[in-house]
């Protein structure tokens, strides 16, 4: 019998097939991005245009709809997975579920969480906001959409093997974002007005750490609860 | 219990090496379940599944990886090729030393190798996920209803490979609506039914 | 000890339990509360800020306690759940979630009555009211997560992994809450850090917080029954009854 992959070489191989996936399916991976896009667009319809107002409520209207965006392509983590019984595979691997799933997290997060630093900029220039507190935007997003990915992931683990789980998992998760919501808005307020965002800032790490070394365990747990 | 239905209690199974083991009843008197449950991905209300004397939940990852699960789904991707598959599943557990393209070969599947499982019929997503068995080590197969989709010729190549299998001391558990033709002294039959 | 302990986890044994308990719960629940009103209501003299109005956090504060102390409840539950398996723990679990969202519904309706004769309005979005509103969702979507599963067990399984993950952000959620509300200084109906609060309010307050947690334990007791009725239906004990 040859030897099973170490740890590291088991979640780099997982990593590689969910971004083999996601290039596969890049129709499915779009349509986030498209929503956060769209949501943005709407504030100034229904608000007007003063430059002003705009410029105030930007950090606020990036960061909810990047919040909802995230919620929409949260089923992609683990959907698939489960209806095609490889998420049954992945619960009977020899390696520490937690190590996988967080593998798999990873790679959610590289393609639906990275693709915003790249949008996020154009949209707040176009609500106006000051090139100083973008630079910051672009931080609090760096380490807030992969805490949206881990703590939602717990969310769709719970609803996964649920007829109408989407619904639900709304509910179940966003009171969970509350915080990220309010340090990366505020982190933003802040440097849009010239003062210092960070404090702000090293609460957003302090959970980002947070949720790596509690998340992956609960969403194992989680997953196994669904698959039985 | 399955929403709270007593499915099935007291049950005292035993297999040793080289033996096989068919559990036969009919639909939804729990075989699923109970397959399930000696894989460690259910969670048995009571009682305990012993491996070389140890309980599974103890036992954990060294326990899973002398085990092979094939269930009602295939556990393939559809995105990916029959040999991406593969070498997923090896990475997941423990690899056998056989060559991939040997495994497609023993499965009828070579000439699908970069194929994009998809666009395979039933009967050879089917193979694909029975040729998992071939493409890790495990010592205990369990499998419910593994000839699903599956015309006579590739069920009587499988039961050649679970024959061999036994033969070189591995266990099977499986379920199957099907007849299958296996030497009698290896086989244990446990039979389920509707409580009376 | 131990041996009791155990023995208290077996179904039948705590139906009996629970029931021989209920009416005097009932009693002196009843008899707290009396008392609590009474000494709000009646005997503390009117506060000199804001007159008759403030006479509601007797009923307000102590709500408020409650709904974060059955959670802490729900959340020990759900790790007696996922360590041990017990069932009792899934059903006292399940059992508080609907008792714990009443008493944070309840501090959210007496806190935005409080409010409206201090600033007007039904709703301010003060810190602690802000906190009790998401913890309400919190709540709720244990509720929605156990009727949104079909096996049982598994959903208690689920909504311990739930209460677990929730306590865990509780703290974290309500310390966000506070920075967002000081950072925009809004209006406040919280009162009771200063000056420091005076006997006569402080011992109705403790009798109301008493008489609730009473209330807790009895309903609790009562949905437990009936739960572990549903669950057990087709076990010998249930017939015998």
């Amino acid at each position: 019998m040859s030897q099973r992959l170490s740890l590291s070489q088991a979640f780099v191989f997982l990593l590689r097939r969910d971004l083999l996936l996601a290039l596969r399916n890049r129709a499915e991976y779009a349509m986030p991005l498209l929503f956060f896009v769209l949501v943005i667009t709407m504030f100034p319809l229904a608000l007007g245009a003063s430059p002003e107002l705009l410029a105030r409520i930007a950090p606020g209207v990036i960061w909810v709809a990047a919040l909802l965006a995230a919620m929409l392509s949260l089923d992609s983590i683990f959907r698939s997975d489960f209806d095609d019984g490889s998420l049954e595979q992945i619960l009977l691997s020899p390696h520490p579920v937690a190590i996988l799933v967080l593998a798999k997290v990873s790679a959610h997060w590289l393609v639906t969480g990275l693709p915003l630093l790249i949008v996020a900029p154009l949209l707040a220039e176009m609500l106006g906001m000051p090139v100083a507190a973008q630079a910051t935007l672009l931080l609090t997003i760096l380490l807030g959409t992969p805490i949206l990915s881990l703590i939602g992931a717990i969310g769709v683990a719970l609803t996964v093997g649920l007829r109408k789980g989407g619904i639900i998992l709304s509910l179940l998760v966003l009171p969970l974002y509350v915080p990220v919501l309010i340090f990366a808005a505020s982190a933003t307020e802040n440097a849009a007005s010239g003062f210092d965002p960070s404090a702000q800032i090293l609460m957003l790490l302090a959970f980002l750490f947070l949720s790596i070394s509690l998340s992956p365990w609960a969403t194992a747990a989680a997953l196994r609860m669904s698959a039985s | 219990m399955r929403n709270d239905r007593l499915l099935f209690e007291q049950l005292e199974i035993s297999l040793d090496a080289g033996q096989m083991l068919v559990v036969e009843g009919p639909n939804g008197c729990g075989k699923t379940s109970l397959l399930r449950i000696l894989t460690g991905l259910r969670m048995a209300d009571g009682g305990e599944i012993l491996w070389r004397g140890e309980a599974i939940d103890r036992l954990a990852g060294d326990y899973f990886e002398q085990v092979n699960y094939v269930g009602h789904h295939d556990g393939v991707k559809h995105e990916l090729s029959c040999l991406e598959n593969l070498r997923l599943a090896r990475a997941m557990g423990a690899p056998s030393s056989v060559d991939l393209d040997d495994v497609l070969e023993q499965v009828n599947l070579y000439a699908y190798g970069e194929t994009e499982v998809g666009s395979l019929s039933a009967g050879q997503k089917r193979r694909l996920a029975l040729a998992r068995l071939l493409a890790t080590e495990a010592t205990l197969w369990i499998l419910d209803e593994p000839f699903t989709s599956l015309d006579k010729a590739s069920m009587a190549m499988f039961s050649s490979i679970f024959e061999r299998h036994l033969q070189q001391q591995g266990m099977i558990v499986m379920t199957s609506h099907h007849d299958i033709s296996l030497p009698q002294q290896a086989l244990q039959r446990l039979q389920m039914g509707m409580p009376s | 000890m131990f041996l009791w302990f155990h023995k208290l986890g077996s179904p039948p044994h705590f139906y009996r339990i629970a029931g021989k308990w209920i009416p005097w719960l009932g009693w002196i629940f009843l008899l707290l509360l009396a008392a609590g009103l009474y000494g709000g209501l009646v005997e503390a003299p009117p506060d000199y800020q804001q007159g008759e109005s403030y006479r509601i956090i007797f009923v307000h504060v102590p709500a408020a306690w409650m709904s974060l102390f059955v959670y802490v409840v729900m959340a020990v539950c759900g790790a007696i759940t996922i360590i041990w398996h017990m069932k009792l723990a899934e059903v006292v679990l399940i059992s508080s979630a609907p008792i714990g969202a009443s008493f944070t519904f309840l501090a959210l309706v007496t806190g935005s009555l409080w409010g409206k004769p201090m600033w007007g309005t039904y709703w301010v979005w003060d810190a602690r009211l802000t906190s009790e509103l998401i913890l309400l969702f919190l709540y709720l979507g244990i509720i929605g997560l156990h009727n949104a599963i079909d096996d049982k067990r598994t959903a208690g399984r689920a909504v311990a992994i739930l209460a677990l993950v929730g306590v865990v952000n509780i703290p974290i959620i309500h310390y966000s809450v506070e920075w967002w509300h000081s950072l925009h200084q809004g209006p406040t109906v919280t009162k009771l850090d200063k000056p420091s609060i005076h006997w006569s309010m402080l011992l109705p307050l403790l009798l109301m917080a008493l008489a609730f947690q009473v209330y807790y334990v009895l309903a609790l007791f009562q949905r437990c029954r009936t739960e572990l009725l549903r669950r057990e239906r087709n076990h010998k004990w249930v017939e015998e009854l």
